[in-house]
């Protein structure tokens, strides 16, 4: 726990002092959205109809932008490899990364989620739906994005590998994502899907984080 | 049943073992297909509501099987390869996930000129369809993060955990069509009832996904074999094979 603590202070205090790291992924998610429109035409209804797609599509493309340098610079200097060398339990590690990436990365698309609703033209009733997918995928994609970044840490061509390796895991969150949204904007059930989301993150939540620590063991040896 | 399988760690004897079965297995294959093709391709009496165009299943089906089949024979390896360290297994990772992604393009590409006539369009992003794309990514990314590193034996481990990680989307392929209401048809065969498919029909059709079986296992075999020794290039018993300078 106090090792937890440690590390989750450690990332935060690098992120405070790397802005570039979380800003420009940020600024990316609203440039994708404003391009959108730009793209297809600033019809409101085909905005409103489009808007839950958009959304999960820029989202996905921005968590994958930060994930490029997650374990890179930890790499490069050796924290990776001391860490290893000393035989500590990595969990605490991986764990403080997970949630430096979801704090920094994932809360803030939750919070331009009003924004970008008013952008989109979209209903109170998409607006929660798409508020409460944010909450609940966000944290899979942190999940998937930090165990992408730590296979690919050592390899030579890093960045278009993670896009190829990740990207197809996203797919099945970005699915349930939009398809609750779109139900949710003509007034049918989403829980199922909200559902779904949930299993899947509880899932990856067990499990993904044991594949992190062997990645990172294996690239690191 | 570990003694007896602890032989088979060894890369020479397996490398020795996938050179016996090569022939046969291939042999075989290539039997089975003709049988399974000819006899489905020309033979079989057209279906009532589809004609001949049903036909296109007795490759459709097999690759589509296999490429789920294939991807958990990988997925078997690939734990076997990080549980155990077992060398060979690793190798047999990046063997098979090449012919995986190959079935997957064909039941991709079958799919797609079966569904020109039956629905009306090349492609519709339903679910099987969309979850067997993800399959063909995954078996590419699985490719491409081997060859990412500059060490071979690093790349082989990535691989074999990103293979394991994949495993989730095979359920999701298969009860697609059960868990959404799609355009795909559902299974014509499955193990507990009675098919829903004529026998004159399920029988070349049976012998077709075992050709396919077999074809796959041979080109395991063979380039499992290139693979022991690419890897093993420098060993003793590769040099006394090439020749022995």
């Amino acid at each position: 726990m106090v090792m937890l603590s440690c590390f989750i202070k450690r990332e935060l205090r690098l992120l405070a002092r790397q802005k570039a790291d979380w800003l420009n992924p940020l600024l990316f998610f609203i440039i994708v959205l404003s391009l959108f429109p730009l793209g297809v035409g600033p019809e409101p209804n085909l905005l409103r109809i489009m808007a839950p797609g958009i959304v999960w599509i820029a989202a996905l493309l921005s968590v994958l932008l930060a994930a490029e340098r997650l374990f890179k610079d930890d790499y490069r200097n050796g924290v990776m490899e001391q860490l290893v060398a000393a035989r500590q339990p990595l969990l605490s590690f991986v764990l403080a990364k997970l949630v430096a990436n979801w704090l920094s990365t994932g809360l803030p698309l939750v919070l331009l989620s009003p924004l970008v609703a008013l952008l989109l033209n979209m209903e109170q009733a998409g607006f929660i739906a798409m508020l409460l997918t944010l909450l609940l995928g966000t944290p899979l994609l942190s999940l998937l994005s930090v165990m992408g970044a730590a296979l690919t840490v050592s390899a030579d061509k890093g960045g278009i590998l993670l896009a190829l390796l990740i990207l197809p895991l996203y797919i099945p969150l970005l699915i349930f994502a939009s398809a609750a949204v779109e139900a949710a904007s003509m007034a049918l059930p989403y829980q199922g899907q909200l559902a779904i989301m949930l299993a899947m993150l509880l899932f990856a939540m067990a499990l993904i984080p044991l594949a992190v620590i062997s990645a990172i063991k294996l690239n690191v040896s | 049943m570990f003694k007896w399988l602890h032989p088979f760690a060894k890369p020479e004897t397996v490398y020795h073992l996938c050179g016996r079965l090569y022939p046969w297995l291939l042999c075989a294959a290539i039997a089975l297909l003709a049988l399974g093709n000819i006899w489905g391709l020309a033979f079989t009496p057209p279906d009532y509501q589809q004609g001949d165009s049903y036909r296109i299943i007795h490759i459709h089906v097999p690759s589509a099987i296999m490429s789920m089949g294939t991807y958990s024979a990988m997925a078997i390896a690939a734990f076997i390869a990080l549980v155990w360290q077992v060398k060979v297994a690793q190798w047999s990772v990046l063997a098979i996930a090449p012919i995986g992604a190959v079935y997957t393009a064909i039941a991709l590409i079958t799919g797609m000129a079966w569904g020109k006539p039956m629905w009306g369009t090349w492609w519709v992003w339903d679910a099987r369809l969309t979850s067997e794309l993800i399959l063909l990514f995954l078996y590419l990314g699985i490719i491409a993060l081997s060859g990412a590193f500059s060490d071979r034996q690093t790349g082989a481990k990535a691989s074999s955990l990103l293979a394991i990680v994949g495993v989730i989307n095979l359920p999701v392929i298969h009860f697609s069509v059960e868990w959404w209401n799609t355009l795909h048809q559902g299974a014509s065969i499955t193990k507990f009832a009675k098919p829903s498919i004529d026998p004159s029909m399920l029988w070349p059709l049976l012998i077709s996904i075992l050709a396919f079986k077999v074809l796959m296992l041979a080109l395991v075999c063979l380039r499992l074999r290139t693979a022991i020794l690419l890897n093993e290039q420098h060993r003793p018993w590769v040099k006394a094979l090439a020749g022995g300078h």
